[in-house]
């Protein structure tokens, strides 16, 4: 038998495992709480919309136009009023959370996908991979994404499924660029070399040692990158280019409530302020994900 | 000796040489950087050759070469006789093991001990999942740590510790050569020595064959039986240890000699008391590498590379021990 003394230290090192240290930094950092709670919320709301509106949001009322919100001295039948064509603004807003999630959460998925695979392999490949990949991504951020969408969106027609696919395939640039950087670091890294000394393939590589290494960075890009895609939705639901009336969106709420701006600012207030909840809600769980997986604050 | 000659060495390096491209700067051209210089090198079965030189001379390149992780730009790896390349990926996996330097970085911070040790099992297929536990558990033992730590994660262990768990990983799979990169250079002095009696004990146990490469011949020399040593991409001197202070020739080997008998060797960088700084491998120096800092340097070394000579039972790259040259040294 070799030498089997155990480092007397041993005992006190062992300490709470990962998940413990991650569980515990999770929830004593408030602003990840917080944008988590708004964001749980929101989704929620967004998924029980049906059961939670008082009203159809469709539904048109041309006696009961432009109703102010209780707090403006309305009534109870419409909490936050009604719209120019009497339509209940509580009931928009619920379902107009549907729409913003949506988009947000499927064009990340969509430009997640590609720009992960383009920077992981141009991270991991190096040489010609990356130069390929350099240049897609130049030319991508050479190209300002409002102006691309707007001509897209002009050409084949907004619709929910237009803007989504549009900032789809214009987001991924900053999913490339993270990658690529986060892979070039980590396959330095010996337990890579470690494993591929052992035989590893290079799937099983990226799969099991590069990715769950780089997860991290990924996932605040992911938050990052879904307030981003929310934001142009609604900047292009507001030029009239993305989603088409008379879908609730909170982007088209406060197009069609500009006009009346000046005597029922509320009218914009009211989208504009949940708008900025929700990329304030999102971008604090951002933030609060990078600090908690963040090496540094790693023991 | 006869055995030698007719069993072929278990690792040999054939005319290695290996040149990177390095940018300088950002507008910088391109320029090579030969980080191993036609180096040839055998590793005989059951012994322990320590491969020395300062920080930059090429010992972790020629490592990378020897495991198969970096292609050389020219030149020949024969495993027990056979080109590298033909090799397969996997089998040479079960043959060679690296233990790395930088237990922080060879461990892979997502996973379990246990994922960690089993994994070689698990690429190669041996085994089901229970007798993979048991085998993790038994090498960990070997090992000298508990089944305890089968649950933990490296950021839980100190650096002794992970440094084990590397080991437990390298040795799980029983291969014949174990190639150690500076296996205890970023572990804390007091640590240093039990890795070493532990390899040492493995080796014993397990009939190991090692490449045992440091920046510190005070480490190497504890194990090696066999000792080469590196200069700028060269091996300077080839020399086997119990010559090592005695009979060894390069005044390279004596500097690292000299600065492993001061009277605290430590077991940290050693001062060669070359004074120079170490010259830069993309401007290597003319002639010998190694003129700018030799004592015994003469106008014959800076303008001619010394060529590989017989000594004792290994070589030095030296005019001053060339018979050919010897006579100019003397001014
Ligand atoms: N991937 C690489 N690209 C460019 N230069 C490299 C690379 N790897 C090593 N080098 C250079 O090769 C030389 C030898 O490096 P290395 O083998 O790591 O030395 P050692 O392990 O002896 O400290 C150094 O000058 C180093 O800068
Ligand atoms: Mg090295």
């Amino acid at each position: 038998m070799a030498n089997t003394t155990v480092d007397p230290l041993l005992e006190e090192i062992i300490g709470p495992t990962p998940g413990q240290l991650l569980r515990k930094r999770v929830f004593g950092h408030q602003g990840l709480m917080i944008g988590a709670v708004v964001l749980v919320l929101i989704t929620l709301v967004a998924l029980f919309a049906p059961q939670l509106a008082p009203h159809d949001p469709y539904a048109q009322s041309l006696v009961a136009r432009m109703k102010p919100p209780v707090f403006l001295g309305g009534t109870w039948e419409h909490p936050l009023g009604t719209d120019h064509l009497g339509r209940d603004y509580l009931s928009r807003l619920i379902y107009g959370a549907r729409v913003s999630l949506m988009i947000g959460a499927i064009a990340a998925a969509i430009s997640g996908v590609i720009g992960t695979a383009m920077g992981v392999a141009a991270g991991y490949f190096g040489g010609r991979v990356d130069a390929v990949v350099t240049f897609l991504i130049n030319v991508r951020l050479a190209m300002p994404v409002v102006l691309v969408a707007l001509a897209v969106v002009a050409i084949l027609g907004g619709s929910l499924t237009v803007v989504i696919m549009v900032l789809g395939f214009l987001l991924w640039d900053r999913f490339a660029v993270v990658m690529r950087a986060s892979t070039r670091q980590v396959r330095e890294r010996e337990y890579v070399a470690a494993a591929r000394a052992i035989g590893a393939s290079t799937p099983r590589l990226l799969l099991t040692e590069i990715m769950p290494n780089i997860l991290n960075n990924l996932i605040v890009v992911v938050t990052l990158e879904m307030a981003h895609a929310i934001l142009l939705e609604a900047a292009l639901s507001f030029l009239g280019l993305g989603v088409q009336p008379p879908t609730p969106s909170w982007g088209l709420m406060v197009s069609e409530g500009k006009n009346m701006m000046l005597f029922e600012p509320w009218l914009v207030l009211i989208p504009g302020a949940v708008l900025f909840v929700m990329v304030l809600a999102i971008n604090l769980m951002g933030d609060g994900l990078r600090d908690v997986t963040a090496p540094e604050n790693r023991n | 000796m006869l055995d030698a000659a007719k069993t072929p060495p278990a690792l040999e390096l054939r005319n290695i040489t290996k040149t990177y491209t390095v940018k300088q700067g950002l507008i910088g051209k391109r320029r090579p950087l030969t980080a191993v210089r036609d180096v040839s090198l055998k590793l005989e079965k059951g012994e322990v050759l320590g491969l020395v030189g300062e920080s930059g001379c090429g010992k972790s390149t020629l490592a990378k070469i020897l495991l198969g992780l970096e292609p050389p730009t020219s030149g020949e790896v024969l495993v027990d006789g056979q080109a590298l390349g033909v090799q397969d990926r996997l089998a040479l996996a079960r043959r060679i093991q690296p233990i790395f330097q930088d237990p922080y970085s060879s461990l892979n911070p997502r996973k379990s001990i246990a994922d960690i040790v089993s994994l070689p099992l698990r690429i190669h297929g041996i085994g089901d999942a229970a007798s993979q536990q048991k085998a993790v558990r038994d090498m960990l033992d070997v090992v000298g740590l508990p089944p305890r730590v089968m649950n933990t994660f490296p950021s839980q262990m100190s650096g002794g510790q992970r440094q084990r768990v590397a080991i437990a990983r390298a040795l799980i799979m029983k291969p014949e050569i174990v190639i150690c990169d500076e296996p205890t250079s970023a572990l804390d002095v007091s640590v240093q020595s039990q890795i070493l009696n532990l390899l040492g004990d493995l080796r014993a146990e397990f009939g190991l064959t090692y490449l045992f490469i440091s920046h510190n011949l005070a480490v190497v020399e504890h194990l090696a039986t066999r000792v080469a040593v590196m200069y700028l991409g060269r091996i300077v001197e080839d020399v086997s240890s119990d010559d090592l202070f005695d009979a060894s020739a390069h005044p390279y080997t004596q500097a690292l000699l000299q600065s492993v008998l001061t009277p605290e060797p430590g077991l940290g960088v050693p001062d060669t008391q070359l004074g120079m700084a170490y010259p830069n491998p993309i401007d290597p120096p003319s002639g010998c590498g190694f003129h700018p800092r030799c004592r015994h340097a003469t106008n014959l070394c800076s303008a001619q590379a010394p060529r590989p000579v017989p000594h004792r039972d290994g070589h030095v790259e030296c005019h001053l021990h060339d018979p050919e040259t010897a006579m100019f040294g003397t001014d």
